[in-house]
Parts: structure tokens; sequence; C-alpha cells
């Protein structure tokens, strides 16, 4: 639609006129702020922490464990130079060798979600697949954080009760 | 010609002071929509409904996504 509707302003006059292809769904995905009735609700972006361990490609899991421990978290999250997301450690991996580097010991392809993904039905999700936290990632892939599950029902509770 | 725009440069132009417009119907602009735009819907886009914008000034139209 919006082609023909840059066409159709210029048509009508305007000398520079812009085509936003990505549209709403990707600035929204960019967790980039909005307006209107449901820009104050629950998204994963919103509750998701912004403070998460995180440790970059070429650091090593002792880096990584030590940023996990003081977090009190069993979770560091892996990013490369461009703060794209890349993986995980938590649980055994962060109890590997502590001079390897992280991305020897991280798991790969862990799923992450948008921070425009609304809060009550990923909820749903995630407790019904056991999942206990997810990264939060924007449309390009960059880390945003990550959204724990007590977090988000403590989320949802408030706006309930 | 109309210009293409992505992630990019859509905030450096909203930066510049372009105008947007989501052209998407009523209902969907009023739930949701990028701060600053205003709604006219694609089959309300006629010369009357964009009187009050500068037609000099960069403006920028959107919908969903690459519809």
């Amino acid at each position: 639609m919006s082609p023909r509707a840059a066409w159709r302003l210029e048509s009508l006059g305007f000398s520079d006129v812009y085509d936003f292809v990505p549209g709403k769904a990707a600035w929204l995905a960019m967790g980039w702020t909005s307006e209107g009735e449901l820009a104050g609700s629950l998204t994963a972006g919103k509750v998701a922490r912004k403070d998460i361990p995180s440790a970059r490609i070429g650091e090593t899991v002792g880096d990584a464990h030590r940023r996990a421990a003081e977090s009190g978290l069993d979770l560091c999250l892996v990013v490369n130079k461009a703060e794209i997301y890349m993986g995980r450690l938590r649980g055994r991996s962060l109890e590997a060798d502590p001079t390897m580097p992280v991305e020897m010991a991280m798991e790969h392809g862990s799923s992450t979600v948008r921070p425009s993904e609304p809060l009550e039905g990923l909820v749903k999700r995630m407790t019904k697949h056991a999942v206990d936290s997810i990264v939060v990632s924007d449309l390009k892939g960059r880390l945003i954080g990550a959204l724990l599950l007590p977090d988000a029902q403590q989320a949802l509770d408030s706006l309930s009760g | 010609m109309p210009n293409e725009v992505g992630i990019d440069g859509i905030q450096r132009l909203i930066h510049a002071g372009a105008q947007l417009i989501e052209i998407l119907p009523a209902r969907e602009y009023s739930e949701e929509h990028l701060p600053g735009a205003i709604n006219i819907p694609l089959k309300s886009l006629t010369e009357d409904s964009v009187s009050d914008l500068d037609r000099a000034q960069p403006t920028v139209v959107y919908c969903w996504d690459y519809q």
C-alpha cells in the first residue's frame, strides 16, 4: 500500500516523498517508542532486563562466569562486536574450562523474540514449553536484553491486580 | 519518483523534521503508530486530506510492513 500512497502524494504536488518500506511492524520490532492505545501495553521489550550479563566473542568462559555470578543469574549472553546476539551460556556451559573462549562453550540457536512481542501470549508459550528465559533482540539481531519468566509473570500480575 | 527509506534512514528523516503519514485504517492507527504520525488512510489520500501539510517538506508514508 505504501508505494501507492507515495506515488499518490507526488501526484498531489509533494516534492520530497519517502516510502518507509519496512513499516510500522519493523519500527516496533526495533523497540522504538510509539503512540496510541496499545503503546502502554506490556511487551517483551518493556519487561526484559537490559542489564543482563554479557560477554563478547573472544572473551573467556571465566569472564562470563564471573559476570553471571555477580548478577546472581545463571546466564550470560554472548554478543559480537556489532552487539549482535550470538548465543548464551548457562548451567554447565558456564562451568566449562574458564580459559575457553565463550564461542566454544555457548549454546547456539536459542530462540529470540522482538521487543514488540505482546507479553501475555509470550508468557503462556514460555510456561507451556517450560522456558524460563528468552532473549530479546531487535530487528537487526542486536541484543536488547533477556526476559525472565518470573519478571514477566510479576508484570502481568501487577497489571491485573 | 518517491524514495524508499529503511530502518537505517527513518530516524534521520524524522529528526530532520519529516512529516509522517500512516495510511492504515483509523482503527489500526489509534491502536499504535509512530510518534508524531498523522493518519490518512490510503483511500482518503486526496487533495483535501493533505491540504494542511507542507508539500515542500520531506514526507514519509508507511503501512504495516512490506505490503
